[in-house]
């Protein structure tokens, strides 16, 4: 078991690697100069070059990238200018290690950066998870048991409702009449657990995770209903029923059990993509999580950003899919990592 | 004892028969030992690796699924293999239409040796060796039309124009007893055994020499089953096909094949004669395998017979038990069995067996036919294992 | 009424679906004792599987509708309300299936799966359902039973997956056991461990054993009395050795024909039964048999594709009952199919 862990991370760091290459050969290869976008309209000939050599992008891809990997594992200064760093100290922005990079933009590390907004959408990654796990499996299961009947039917038709909608549209409609005109919650805006307490944290991230919440649920749904059907296909709940198990102990224990393995691989990798920012849910409420940065960072030509959020990501997800299948492999005996 | 004879071959004696070229195709039911081959297969192998965990994998092993295997289809003729799951029975197959690539051993087509092939080399080959799957209703593609399906290797082969195609296809749907105007239906509007046809007329479309047939009949039902085999008679006869027929149901295989190879794991224990393996077969699998099949005959006239119970399971194929695989099973099992592999020997005209105590039915020797690992190393010389010699036994083999 | 141990009488089962009812089984009756062993033979979709979980009452909460009477021991099953078959199932009428691996649940362990059955029917704690379970696998023949309960079924081979699903249906001390295709997935020694394995079980527990297969062999072997379906209804029914000796139904005569086997002559041909199984939406009019039939001309007039045949005695007696227009059943397979299947036989009376 261990041994595989080691072998999956090894092979998921060389990915992330070889995605910190693909990303800076891309950047690269867009036909527009980063050094402008930083310097701004109104930048001369000769101010451009200045701004491009203080961001280093005067130097080969190759060599940036390799600036870049030392100072994952170093850190460095910006602007690495030794001359610079005797006479005018205070000029240097130093990035610890673990360093991905300092963004012009933000005026801050990309470290720094990742402090403030992973909290954020985590918060809302977990909240909407929980409820849509809950929600989701809750309701696939009532729909399969009841199936055919007005239960399932409803269940399935509202659950599309919400799928078929945009959850910008989803989002402002909570917003409008649960938040501003019946005041049921307060307009939200993230609160950490430290500035405003558990409640106040809670409280808050309500209507974002229930807008992305109802949203995934749908599937889930869906999925769920369809797997518990085919499980109560399965000869061995017949073998169950033929022992003299009580329906509810055959639904609990035989049949759900079989029924959420595969769930386990997508609720997953979906939870790995929502920890990585939920753009639209994100701007709706005005939340400052991964989501934004990589809109902004994208827009703003900022390097560094984009390949540490690239490399965060992509971490995520490989991650992800080490967890899924170790949990694979300790719900269903037949499976062996190895 | 003439068997001891035997044990080592006298290379005056060891003259192949002479193999007479023979155009027309035998009756399922004869056995011409003159017939000439057109499979002959010589000390076959494949070892699928085992992987182990650790953070380097390493191989740890091997599933010795098919080790050593040697015989021949004659032309025309039926050679059947029989076993139970897991022996290599199937992995033989897929051998021989090259589906795997083997190990080791020798694969030998009409004179062109294959196994070693590419898929491109293999590619004219294929039209001439052909596969009948167990399951009619998973090997046929659902989303394609029986004429399609059976036109495939037509348009793939390029050997019709493409308006010949279906003409040759209805032709093929008749030959297999179907409607030739249902060419355009899709096989879930076929029952099993119907589907089955369509399994069948698929592989007659290029008119192979060499029919693989795996387990062709046991996904359907009882009275099904009967008319397939029936029409594998049929074809055979008519086009005069060699069949190599895999199945489990050995009075299946005893209908269908007048030559009757029987397997355990990934070795041939026996092989012979249907009236010689079925009557007065010399291995003890062979006997516990034949005195474990229900027989309705039997039971009728009121006689039931005396089954001998094989204990336990069989062993794994990563490590099969040293010497004879199967003494851990074996009631007549000593001390040679576990130390000395014992070697394919021909004891009668068309009677091989693989067993130390091979001897007169029902009177196995007391001491083992080979004594020394020396004469089984000289008996189980590949030349021997994969022909047949001109032996006088004193007792009566062969019908 | 009979003082039979299981008496089914005017079994019937029906489907109703989209396009029609489903006529799965059509007034069936039969009588089966404790300590023997009735074998029901047909092919798929004949109603065999059908009429056996009708016993058992895996119908109940589908559309299935059944009706008749399923007399166990005095007590009509079919009257039973579902809390009170639930109590019956596993504990007076267990059955074991077909395919032992998808019939365990992969993700417990074959010890959990069995003792459930223990518990569910029993005041006991968990320790003595687990004492139980493993003094059963050890009566069923699985070496070292307390280490191998912990197990999961795919870690068992097959013969060992059904002997586990034998100790699972034999927790209760079932009065009646039903065996759907035991041993079809089985290999032919493994088969011929478990057919052993439960003529041996139920001479020390003299329980009833329904099996139901395909194969003529197992029955042979296995039964004392032997039900023959086609298309949902009995065609033939009596005792073993007089059914196969004196057959008195075409398709019974078409079971016999069509497999081989491993003494007779191999020269010759299989007799198959032609054409396909009926469909049970919409089975043939008169005798289900009549389109595969071949000796549907010895019948005058067009009695068989007009009159379903009523159960009537053999024309050789024996308790053996059959459906068939047929005036001489008996010399018709004297005549005519008995020396084309067994030569040998017909020249050992001549």
């Amino acid at each position: 078991m261990l041994a595989y862990i080691v072998r999956r991370l090894f092979a998921g760091g060389i990915l992330l690697v070889a995605m910190s290459m693909i990303t800076f050969i891309l950047f690269f290869a867009i036909p527009s100069d980063p050094a402008q976008f930083a310097c701004g309209k109104n930048c001369s000939l000769a101010q451009r070059a200045q701004v491009r050599k203080g961001l280093g992008y005067d130097k080969p891809v190759a060599v940036q990238w390799e600036n870049f990997a030392v100072g994952v594992f170093k850190g460095r200064d910006y602007p690495d200018d030794k001359s610079l760093a005797k006479s005018a100290p205070q000029l240097i922005a130093h990035c610890a290690a673990p360093c991905l990079g300092y963004s012009r933009v933000n005026l801050q590390t990309v470290t720094q950066e990742f402090k403030q907004r992973i909290p954020v959408s985590a918060s809302l990654a977990l909240a909407a998870f929980l409820m849509w796990i809950i929600g989701g499996i809750g309701l696939g299961a009532l729909a399969a048991v009841w199936k055919g009947t007005i239960i399932d039917r409803g269940v399935v038709g509202i659950s599309l409702v919400f799928y078929a909608f945009p959850t910008f549209f989803v989002g402002l409609f909570l917003l409008k009449y649960l938040a501003i005109k019946w005041q049921v919650f307060p307009v939200p805006s993230y609160i950490s657990i430290a500035d405003g307490g558990l409640w106040n944290w809670f409280v808050n991230l309500i209507l974002p995770a229930l807008t992305l919440a109802l949203f995934y649920m749908a599937g889930y749904v869906r999925m769920t209903r369809a797997f518990v059907l085919e499980s109560m296909s399965e000869d061995y709940l017949r073998t169950a029923k033929a022992k003299g198990l009580a329906p509810r102990k055959i639904l609990y224990k035989h049949t759900m059990r079989a029924a959420l393995t595969p769930l386990v691989t997508m609720a997953g990798l979906d939870l790995a993509g929502l920890l990585g920012g939920a753009v639209i849910t994100e701007s709706v409420f005005n939340y400052n999580g991964l989501g934004k940065l990589v809109v902004d960072s994208v827009i703003t030509f900022d390097l560094p950003t984009v390949v540490g959020l690239v490399l965060l990501l992509g971490a995520f997800v490989i991650v992800a899919n080490i967890i899924v299948d170790i949990l694979y492999a300790l719900i269903d005996p037949r499976v062996r990592v190895g | 004892m003439s068997h001891i004879d035997v044990a080592v071959p006298d290379p005056d004696q060891s003259a192949v028969l002479v193999q007479v070229p023979d155009g027309t195709g035998n009756a399922a039911s004869q056995l011409d030992p003159n017939a000439r081959p057109v499979l002959t297969v010589k000390d076959l192998q494949m070892y699928f690796p085992v992987h182990s965990g650790g953070i380097i994998r390493r191989t740890v092993g091997h599933v010795q699924a098919v080790d050593g295997v040697s015989f021949q289809v004659p032309a025309g003729g039926s050679v059947g293999l029989v076993g139970e799951s897991g022996c290599g029975k199937s992995t033989t197959g897929r051998l021989i239409t090259r589906l795997y690539k083997p190990t080791a051993g020798s694969i030998n087509f009409e004179g062109t040796e294959i196994a070693e092939m590419s898929q491109r080399q293999l590619m004219p080959l294929r039209r001439e060796i052909q596969m009948i799957f167990q399951d009619p209703a998973t090997s046929l593609n659902p989303r394609h039309t029986v004429g399609a399906i059976v036109g495939a290797p037509l348009l793939i082969h390029n050997v019709l124009p493409k308006d010949k195609v279906l003409p040759r296809v209805q032709e093929l749907l008749e030959i297999v007893g179907l409607n030739p105007e249902h060419y355009n239906r899709y096989p879930h509007e076929f029952s099993g055994g119907q589907r089955q046809r369509i399994g069948i007329a698929r592989a007659l479309t290029l008119q192979p020499k060499l029919l693989v047939a795996d387990e062709p009949v046991s996904a359907l039902d009882v009275s099904i089953q009967a008319q397939v085999i029936n029409l594998l008679q049929d074809v055979q006869k008519e086009f005069g096909i060699g069949f190599l027929f895999i199945a489990h149901d050995l009075a299946i295989v005893r209908h269908f094949c007048p030559e009757v190879a029987v397997m355990y794991l990934g070795k041939i224990v026996e092989i012979a004669d249907r009236e010689t393996l079925y009557t007065r077969a010399h291995h003890p699998y062979t006997q516990a395998l034949l005195s474990a099949v229900p027989d309705v005959k039997q039971a009728a006239i009121g006689g039931r017979r005396e089954r001998i119970r094989l204990t336990g399971d069989v062993p794994s194929p990563i490590n099969p038990p040293s010497g004879c695989r199967f003494r851990t099973r074996c009631w007549l099992a000593q001390d040679i069995c576990a130390q000395v592999e014992p070697p394919l020997m021909q004891i009668g005209p068309r009677h091989k067996v693989a067993c130390h105590f091979a001897g007169e039915l029902g009177k196995h020797p007391t001491t083992p036919v080979t004594t020394s690992p020396a004469v089984a190393a000289a008996a189980s010389d590949p030349g021997f294992a994969s022909t047949w010699f001109e032996v006088t036994t004193g007792q009566p083999t062969g019908g | 009424m009979t003082d039979s141990f299981l008496s089914v009488r005017d079994l019937v089962v029906h489907f109703p679906t989209t396009d029609g009812i489903v006529k799965a089984t059509e007034g069936l009756s039969y009588d089966l004792d404790r300590g023997k062993t009735l074998g029901i033979v047909g092919e798929s979709g004949s109603g065999k599987s059908v009429s056996s979980s009708a016993i058992l009452g895996l119908h109940r909460g589908t559309n299935a509708q059944v009706s008749g009477q399923i007399l166990l021991d005095g007590d009509d099953l079919l009257q039973l309300n579902d809390e009170q078959m639930r109590r019956c199932r596993g504990r007076d009428v267990a059955m074991i299936f077909q395919d032992p691996l998808s019939a365990m649940h992969p993700y417990y362990t074959v010890g959990n799966q069995i003792g459930e059955a223990y518990l569910v029917h029993n005041k006991v704690s968990k320790k003595a359902a687990r004492a139980r379970t493993i003094e059963m696998l050890d009566r069923v023949g699985i070496p070292q039973p307390d280490r191998r309960v912990d197990d999961y079924p795919h870690q068992f081979s097959g013969g060992m997956r059904q002997r586990a699903m034998i100790a699972m249906s034999l927790m209760n001390d079932p009065g009646l056991l039903i065996a759907d295709e035991p041993t079809t997935a089985l290999d032919v020694t493994v088969q011929a461990q478990i057919l052993d394995l439960l003529q041996d079980l139920q001479r020390e527990f003299n329980s009833a054993i329904i099996i139901i297969t395909h194969d003529l062999g197992v029955v042979a072997e296995m039964a004392d009395d032997v039900l023959v379906m086609y298309a949902g209804r009995a065609v033939e029914y009596g005792p073993t050795k007089e059914i196969l000796v004196h057959p008195e139904m075409p398709y019974t005569w078409g079971l016999l024909s069509s497999v081989p086997d491993v003494t007779g002559d191999t020269d010759a041909k299989l007799i198959p039964i032609r054409g396909n199984p009926p469909s049970l939406l919409n089975p043939p009019a008169g005798c289900a048999f009549n389109p595969r039939c071949d000796h549907r001309d010895k019948v005058p007039g067009d009695l068989c594709t007009t009159v379903v045949p009523e159960l009537t005695p053999a024309r050789t007696g024996g308790n053996h009952t059959k459906r068939c227009h047929l005036a001489n059943p008996d010399e018709v397979y004297a005549t005519e199919i008995l020396p084309e299947i067994a030569p040998d036989l017909v020249q050992g009376q001549a």
